[in-house]
């Protein structure tokens, strides 16, 4: 019975989505829409490196470069044009299992590519080998050692989507196609979709949400505030740490990965700006201000702050203020703003002994 | 590729590697008293840099380098005060966070007071043009100047922790700190001296380094990644293999340009790093058993 | 249970927080200052030009002057009387150089502020990824971009006012004949503007019978180019083209004299600030490259057409802002004349009617150059829109053969 009550927030949350929506509506300014549904799927990456930092304790300063290998795959993959090669044997099977799209682009220049949902679980795929094949060696460093690594992946990712052609280099990839789910929807930027969109991506919050709930309910998640408390004593305890660490590194890329599909569909581009070192710093300061385990925290600070941020609120000071947060957060609330016991962190202000 | 050529290889990597060297060293200083990474210290050598090029408007070139160096001291001294002391039981994630929110506040600062433009310090012999020549190659003068700065620093860091008092104490803050403090040294004090001086070091080298390399707001992190890559390479807390490890890094780089299409040349330094922390994280130059924080 | 109210209490924080933020209205971003003249007049509706400028962040050296010049000549119509009877509000939007910004800020002005054109952006990132954006929302788009891909393939509402990468690589290897030089080394920086020249670089060499030996990338913000230079070196060229924004413009010249490479060094037209030669010190000297003729506006012949206007701009913006004017801060300028000039034409401020009148522009004298525009054609300058300067003295020259 326990397990129905960690579902209440959800539904509180789905009901101010909605209430949200009919006074957007009532006072005539669905427009905010448009960057609250983009701040939405940057907050998927949140709420994965929420899971990674908060319960398995793990420093990632390069999730950005998930979300890039996410949006970037299926980029390429719904944008190459396959019609030369419109007689060749693969292309003619892939025709046949519907897997291939026939579509027009803004200036009526037709194409042949990818089905936009094989190119979604391509994506997936990649992102869970790649984050297999980076978590093996990296997992297993601790501190400061663990942060690099994650750097130097997330600049390994920079620099191969600013400088293959492939990739687009320095200008992206646009021209990206909408993505069509079941019936009439799509993720798709224009204007007369906006309302639908704003709700596919609070369903995909809401629905990570769930998961990441589910996750840290259940024994896989106890496993993981164990390991998080102290490793030695879940080791001695017989879980297998370092498979429980790995295991959440991936699904934490999987989140970003999906964040930075479903966007890069909504936007209809993707550039390199998506994969830099300040993005990654940026996810990192949210799950801090949102209180490092604290998923609703890391989620709410996610949209709030992006939003804010895509909106130009910020002004020229946008970088200053996350760093601002990120030392605030770090020397006044290490827990998070949303953290009821603040008194622990205004104690902390005061001046103690050593506990040496 | 002939003879000539080759030594122009080498010598443009030993013009990289002097300028990696001299950041790994500031990286060295604070890690060995605090284990604390510094990912700051990159702007300590931009805002070094930048202060000498305001005072040198107003001040012959050595007054200015001065000025700028014992500024920044003081800002190191400030930050460490300010920010470092106030965390009790920090974790080291919390560390990193915070001196990663410190190096985004201190570039967007400099941003805010000087402006986005490239400048540089004028050369501190000749003009941008001179060279000397060496087996048929040309190189520039402020190389050696890098390279001889890099060297006496080095010098002066060792004789430092080995023959003077405060050295020896901020040696043994980094073996033990509360044996340390059981012997009566104020160990805080000893954290913000390495502060100061991983500032001041940090400026002189960016005064040093940026007729080469021009100063320009944002090249700190960029020059702190490819330093901290080279203290690890050579092995955090060791100041002599991180000199050895930048020009090994430098030479490296050169080479793989020469051989490879240019732009992959940033990727062979994110790729060594990858490497070192994966397989040999204690660095080239550790010996097996040697505890990771000397100086 | 705490973390479970923790959890309803924030997200019901949120909830309020977005409500009160969306009966705010949307804040204008403050770096450039206000001008009183973007006030509206007693009567006319004003017309709403968005602009969105990279003012800060790493094209701050295009947005900042593209924007203080955006607002200069607004100010200037305004204090005129307007176009056509009505004032113009300028909304100028820092985009920090950041293209999912840009995307924010484009429906922003497209969706609430229903804005007639939009200014900008600085770069071609960005422009590439909002173009079909202001294409589907039928809003008049003027870039300051140079990526020749924002008007090929042309989108019915997208210009660019920059002049052609391709005419730039024109006149360099047009110059390159009349020296005699037959073999080349092209280094470029890895970024949009890179990108494109090296291209350009490469499908034209052939036509004016130049080989280029090697072309090298490097990262924008290098800060050693003296391994790439060997390279080049090895591979005995006769001059060297080097293609990129700051700060390797400056370096290039310094380091090839560091190296001993003694050819001559052409840039591409992204050299259109003194600044880059007061950076270069003596190494930059002899340097030749392409550009507009904003930079020798006072030693130009009486009588050129541009005269009057560069001059004129020139001094303005010197007297106002107190540092030099640069070739970028121009294209903003030629962006805001084409609008204005679409809208005195159509005599109206609908978009479709302004954008065919824009369309249909010929003879502007911009700073730029003179612009010649058509259906097929959406930037409307060619090869004489280009000069070739050279440095002497530490100052720009126009080059004499």
């Amino acid at each position: 019975m326990m397990r129905l009550r960690i579902y209440y927030p959800v539904i509180a949350a789905a009901v101010l989505v909605v209430a949200m929506h009919l006074v957007l509506a009532a006072t005539g300014k669905t427009y905010y829409m448009t960057q609250v549904t983009m701040s939405a799927y940057y907050a998927l990456v949140v709420i994965g490196l929420c899971l990674l930092m908060g319960y398995a304790g793990q420093i990632s300063l390069g999730h950005a470069g998930f979300f890039a290998i996410g949006g970037y795959t299926i980029a390429v993959l719904t944008t190459h044009d396959l019609s030369s090669y419109r007689e060749s044997a693969p292309v003619e099977w892939l025709l046949s299992l519907g897997l291939l799209v026939q579509w027009q682009d803004l200036y009526g220049r037709q194409a042949l590519s990818f089905s936009p949902w094989l190119a979604f679980v391509a994506a997936m795929l990649l992102t869970a080998l790649i984050a297999l094949a980076i978590g093996l060696p990296v997992i297993r460093l601790k501190g400061h050692y663990l942060a690099m690594a994650t750097l130097g992946f997330g600049l390994i990712i920079y620099r191969i989507v600013l400088g293959a052609k492939i990739f687009g280099q320095a200008d992206g990839i646009s021209n990206v196609p909408a993505f069509n789910l079941i019936g009439g929807l799509q993720v798709n930027g224009r204007a007369p979709f906006r309302v639908q969109n704003y709700y596919i991506a609070w369903v995909a919050v809401l629905a990570a949400m769930v998961l990441a709930l589910n996750l840290i309910h259940s024994r896989v998640g106890r496993a993981l505030r164990s390991i998080h408390e102290s490793e030695d004593a879940a080791h001695s305890l017989g879980i297998n740490t370092y498979r429980y660490k790995l295991a959440t590194f991936i699904l934490s890329a999987l989140f970003a990965a999906v964040g930075g599909a479903l966007l890069t569909h909504y936007n209809g581009s993707i550039g390199p700006s998506e994969a830099t070192v300040m993005k990654s710093v940026r996810y990192v300061a949210i799950v801090a201000v949102g209180g490092m385990a604290n998923l609703w925290g890391a989620m709410i600070m996610g949209v709030l702050l992006n939003f804010l941020s895509l909106r130009g609120v910020f002004g020229s000071y946008d970088d200053a203020v996350f760093g601002a947060i990120l030392i605030g957060i770090m020397l006044f609330a290490p827990q998070g703003l949303l953290r009821v016991p603040k008194l622990r962190a205004v104690l902390s202000l005061l001046p103690r002994r050593e506990h040496g | 590729m002939n003879f000539a050529l080759f030594v122009q290889y080498a010598l443009s990597g030993i013009t990289v590697g002097s300028v990696y060297a001299i950041v790994a060293i500031g990286f060295n200083i604070i890690y060995c008293t605090t284990g604390i990474i510094n990912f700051a210290q990159g702007e300590f050598l931009i805002v070094g840099a930048m202060i000498a090029i305001s005072l040198s408007a107003v001040a012959p070139l050595p007054l200015a380098i001065l000025g700028a160096v014992l500024i920044t001291t003081a800002l190191g001294a400030a930050v460490e005060l300010v920010f470092i002391r106030r965390v009790h039981n920090a974790s080291v994630v919390r560390l990193i966070i915070i001196t990663i929110g410190l190096s985004i506040l201190i570039r967007e600062g400099m941003l805010h007071i000087w402006d986005e433009q490239v400048r540089s310090l004028p050369y501190f012999t000749g003009t941008d043009s001179s060279t000397i020549t060496i087996l048929g190659a040309h190189i520039s003068l402020q190389v050696l100047w890098v390279l001889g700065v890099s060297a006496v620093i080095v010098t002066a860091l060792t004789l430092f922790f080995r023959y003077t008092t405060t050295g020896r104490a901020m040696r043994a803050c980094s073996d033990d700190r509360m044996a340390a403090r059981l012997c009566g040294i104020n160990d805080r004090w000893m954290v913000t001296l390495s502060f100061m001086l991983s500032a001041g070091i940090g400026a002189l080298a960016g005064c040093v380094v940026s007729p080469i390399t021009q100063t320009q707001y944002d090249m700190g992190a960029p020059l702190a990644i490819k330093g901290f890559t080279v203290a690890i390479l050579g092995g955090l807390g060791n100041s002599m293999a991180a000199v050895a490890a930048g020009l090994l890094l430098g030479l490296l780089e050169a080479f793989v340009v020469s051989q490879f299409a240019s732009a992959y040349k940033e990727v062979v330094a994110i790729v060594v790093l990858l490497l070192i922390l994966v397989f040999r994280p204690s660095g080239l130059f550790a010996r097996r058993g040697t505890s990771v924080r000397t100086a | 249970m705490r973390t479970k109210l923790a959890g309803i209490l924030g997200v019901l924080i949120v909830g309020c927080v977005l409500i009160a933020t969306g009966c705010k209205k949307s804040p204008e971003t403050p770096p450039v200052e206000q001008s009183a003249a973007t006030e509206p007049a007693a009567g006319a509706t004003p017309i709403k030009v968005g602009a969105i400028f990279a003012v800060t962040g790493g094209a701050s050296f295009l947005g900042a002057p593209e924007a203080k010049t955006a607002e200069m000549f607004v100010e200037k119509i305004n204090q005129a009387g307007g176009v056509n009877g009505h004032k113009i509000e300028l909304l100028v939007r820092d985009s920090g150089g950041s293209p999912e910004k840009a995307i924010s800020m484009a429906k922003q002005l497209i969706d609430e502020e229903k804005v007639l054109a939009i200014i900008g952006p600085s770069t071609s990132g960005e422009t590439m990824q909002i173009k079909n954006i202001c294409q589907e929302g039928q809003t008049i788009l003027l870039s300051c971009a140079a990526a020749e891909t924002i008007v090929n393939p042309i989108a019915s509402y997208v210009f660019k006012t920059p002049q052609k990468d391709s005419d730039a690589a024109r006149r360099i290897f047009q110059t390159m004949k009349d020296m005699n030089i037959a073999k080349v080394g092209v280094v470029t920086s890895n970024d949009g503007f890179g990108n494109a020249g090296a291209k350009q670089l490469a499908d034209l060499a052939p036509e004016f019978g130049i080989a280029i030996a090697g072309t090298e990338t490097y990262s924008t913000g290098e800060t050693d180019l003296t391994g790439v230079l060997t390279k080049i070196k090895g591979l005995d060229v006769q001059a060297v083209v080097n293609w990129s924004i700051v700060p390797a413009q400056s370096l290039i010249a310094k380091n090839m004299k560091q190296i001993g490479l003694d050819v001559p060094l052409f840039q591409s037209h992204g050299f259109g600030n003194i600044k880059y030669v007061q950076a270069g010190g003596e190494a930059a000297n002899g340097t030749i490259f392409p550009c507009g003729r904003l930079l020798v506006a006072d030693v130009l012949p009486e009588d050129h057409p541009q005269k009057k206007l560069l001059l004129e701009y020139k001094t303005d913006y010197e007297t106002r802002y107190k540092e030099d004017a640069s070739t970028f801060g121009g294209h903003a300028y030629d962006a805001m004349l084409l609008l204005v000039e679409g809208i005195k034409k159509a005599g109206s401020v609908e978009p479709a009617k302004v954008r065919d009148a824009i369309e249909t522009l010929q003879g502007v004298v911009g700073t730029g150059g003179i612009f010649n525009l058509s259906a097929q054609d959406h930037n409307g300058l060619g090869l004489d829109a280009f000069e070739v300067l050279t440095v002497q003295d530490g100052k720009f020259a126009i080059y004499q053969k």
